[in-house]
């Protein structure tokens, strides 16, 4: 074969068997498991009367439903009790390795993946939620599935799939400051819509994606699905090889060096074909504030609530009208104009020790404005909680009127105690801007850490780069 | 896995760019540890005047009359007319168990979320993709026509209009098979033990470091 894709790379290494027509058998390296996606997974194959595969490639935690105020007492909703019960209940009966709530390892899936370096390069990884794109980071071919896909995984190893069109993001140049990977991210979802990807696995390459740390990669392929593909992509680099040094799952020793030499074969190829390449100048990109429903509809800071009049698709306008009707807002206003109610930094996106930071230092030795009822910071896990503490930065966050939390995905989707109050607005480091994401009625703006940082302590948004 | 050869439903009109699937299904009803009974809680958000949780009576909630699965001409549909880029967000399959308990079979919409398309047809229910402009015009008739059906016929790919007009949609052949015979993807794949067992011995020595056993 000539010149690769990082992604042909990664897709013909994990070939098993493919059908005339393309349909072909991937086989599956790590597969990530948590509470809400598993349990009719594990209940299918338990009907079928058939065992998994290998239960060395798995790993279980619970995130979704954990409670992020003292766990002493366990979980008091039921519902959600129940459902981590059965996690844990599953996962004892088939010997699967499980971070239990009480685990100092325990966390956001996406975030304990590649803590412990159960995600390495040239991997495929899945699990049964759509931020399993965020993998990709590591040069590995990293996707979302539904929960019959996890059953199938489970039984057989394997996934059934077509390959997808290939897309290169190319980002050169370097970020301005206070600008950061999440603005990044925001703004190739603002260029190529939230369904731009759709059919696509995007790379991200250029010296702006080179420049990023793992965590800052990992925020940017974390919000490929928001672009609508499923799996997103970085080349492996000095930069990738060093995150993983020493990580618990790792390989050590010998295997170490013959894995490193295998990690730095993937990237794509001097002048290896994309389907489709898009293009940024990552030095004109500034902070995003995402005014709608949908997490394409972002401008700049600097920028104002677009005007639907000024619209002349019909479907996009009433998208536009049924957007500004729910999240209350008045086409033209400036973005720094807007008032919020509460401020959450944590979740798959930028709940990472890198963005704890970077949010402390803005709000170090200030205070959360009076009009702001709840500000908190929710660590990704347990070892980035502890990490955190380690460097000040819980009483950083706690005595800028913070609340400091356990692990977990919170109020990213309120699945647990963590929400919104209809009308409520939030600024928010997580990933999705729909109707009711963070409690029904409630209205959310995604931003970077260091934007909701300064929106808590202003009361409003403002413009990081001058704060 | 229910088969899907032909059915002849009433058609519902959604009239809604980005549908995503925290409003198929919101989050509170993803803590069920079944696969079945999501039904009266698919679109809760827009379908009831409360706030819906598990456990309620939904029988005696009240409705969003404005809403257009709460219209008596839309009872018992089972195809969704739909906008670009439907089931959007998570990968949730609790969305297409949602309208499938509801009890459609189809949806059609100028575009499909990856994850959400594949999730509809490990369960029976058929996305079909048409242009905008076809996609419009349905939306046209079905708004226009009270007891609007279509006809769609999965083995032809073809959707069949009241007044006879057709449209032809595209399906992945391997997917089209699997729905015409209620066929289980892991039965399928299990047909190739061999080949994955082969795959792994071939891979193993190459990267012996995926393949620890603890």
């Amino acid at each position: 074969m000539s010149t690769q894709t990082l992604y042909d790379k990664l897709w013909n290494s994990h070939v098993v068997h493919k059908e005339p027509d393309g349909t072909t058998l991937i086989y599956i390296d790590r597969h990530l498991v948590h509470e809400v996606t598993s349990p009719q997974a594990f209940e299918g194959l338990r009907l079928a009367g058939r065992k998994p595969w290998r239960i060395a490639s798995m790993l279980a935690v619970a995130d979704h439903n954990v409670p992020t105020t003292d766990r002493t007492h366990g979980i008091t909703d039921p519902i959600s009790r129940l459902q981590v019960d059965t996690l844990d209940d599953n996962c004892d009966e088939l010997g699967i390795t499980e971070f239990r709530m009480s685990d100092v390892r325990q966390g956001i899936v996406h975030v304990i993946g590649p803590e412990q370096g159960a995600t390495l390069p040239g991997m495929t990884v899945v699990c049964g939620d759509s931020h399993t794109s965020t993998h990709g980071a590591f040069a590995a071919l990293a996707f979302g599935i539904g929960t019959s896909e996890v059953e199938h995984v489970m039984a057989t190893q394997c996934l059934l799939m077509k390959k997808a069109r290939a897309m290169q993001v190319l980002m050169e140049g370097a970020l301005g400051k206070g600008v950061t990977a999440k603005d990044l991210v925001l703004a190739v979802i603002g260029k190529i819509g939230t369904a731009g990807g759709t059919g696509y696995a995007i790379e991200f390459a250029g010296s702006a994606i080179r420049a990023l740390s793992m965590e800052g990669r990992m925020t940017v392929c974390n919000m490929a699905i928001e672009a609508g593909a499923r799996a997103g992509m970085i080349a492996a680099d000095d930069t990738t090889i060093s995150y993983l040094k020493g990580r618990p799952f790792a390989p050590q020793g010998e295997l170490w060096d013959k894995a490193t030499d295998y990690w730095r074969t993937l990237h794509s190829d001097e002048g290896a074909q994309f389907d489709k390449v898009v293009r940024l100048d990552a030095a004109e990109i500034k902070p995003q504030v995402t005014w709608g429903t949908s997490p394409e509809m972002v401008v700049a800071v600097d920028g104002n609530i677009p005007d639907p009049t000024r619209e002349s698709d019909p479907v996009k306008r009433s998208s536009i009208n049924l957007s500004l009707k729910y999240m209350g807002l008045q086409p033209n206003t400036p973005i720094t104009a807007i008032q919020i109610d509460k401020v959450f930094i944590g979740s798959c996106t930028n709940a990472r020790i890198e963005d704890l930071r970077a949010a402390a230092e803005v709000v170090r030795g200030k205070h959360v404005a009076a009009n702001v009822k709840l500000a908190m910071a929710v660590p990704g896990s347990g070892l980035v909680k502890q990490q955190a503490e380690r460097e000040g930065l819980d009483k950083v966050f706690i005595e800028a009127g913070f609340e400091w939390r356990e692990p977990g995905c919170s109020m990213c989707l309120a699945m647990n105690a963590d929400k919104l109050e209809p009308g409520e607005r939030c600024a928010s480091t997580s990933n999705r801007n729909f109707e009711g994401r963070q409690g029904p009625g409630g209205r959310t703006h995604l931003v970077s850490p260091e934007m909701a940082a300064a929106a808590a302590i202003a009361g409003h948004f403002v413009d990081v780069r001058n704060f | 896995m229910d088969k899907f050869i032909r059915i002849d439903g009433l058609a519902v009109p959604l009239d809604r760019a980005n549908v995503d699937t925290d409003a198929i299904i919101p989050k509170q009803f993803l803590k069920s540890i079944k696969r079945t009974g999501f039904g009266p809680n698919l679109f809760d958000e827009w379908r009831y005047l409360d706030h819906g949780e598990p456990g309620m009576d939904n029988s005696k909630r009240p409705l969003n009359s404005n809403f257009v699965l709460n219209q008596p001409r839309y009872l018992g549909a089972q195809i969704l007319l739909a906008r670009e880029n439907f089931g959007c967000g998570s990968s949730r399959e609790h969305a297409p168990w949602a309208l499938d308990d509801y009890g459609f079979r189809a949806i059609i919409a100028p575009s499909f979320a990856d994850i959400f398309c594949n999730n509809c047809f490990k369960n029976g229910l058929l996305p079909i993709v048409l242009d905008t402009a076809s996609v419009d015009e349905l939306f046209r008739s079905v708004t226009a026509t009270p007891g609007y059906h279509l006809e769609i016929d999965l083995e032809q790919q073809r959707i069949t209009t009241p007044n006879g007009s057709v449209y032809h949609f595209e399906v992945d052949a391997f997917r089209k098979n699997c729905l015409l015979n209620g066929l289980d993807d892991i039965g399928l794949t299990l047909q190739h033990v061999q080949e994955i067992k082969e795959y792994e011995a071939r891979r193993k020595p190459e990267v012996p470091w995926l393949f620890k056993e603890s």
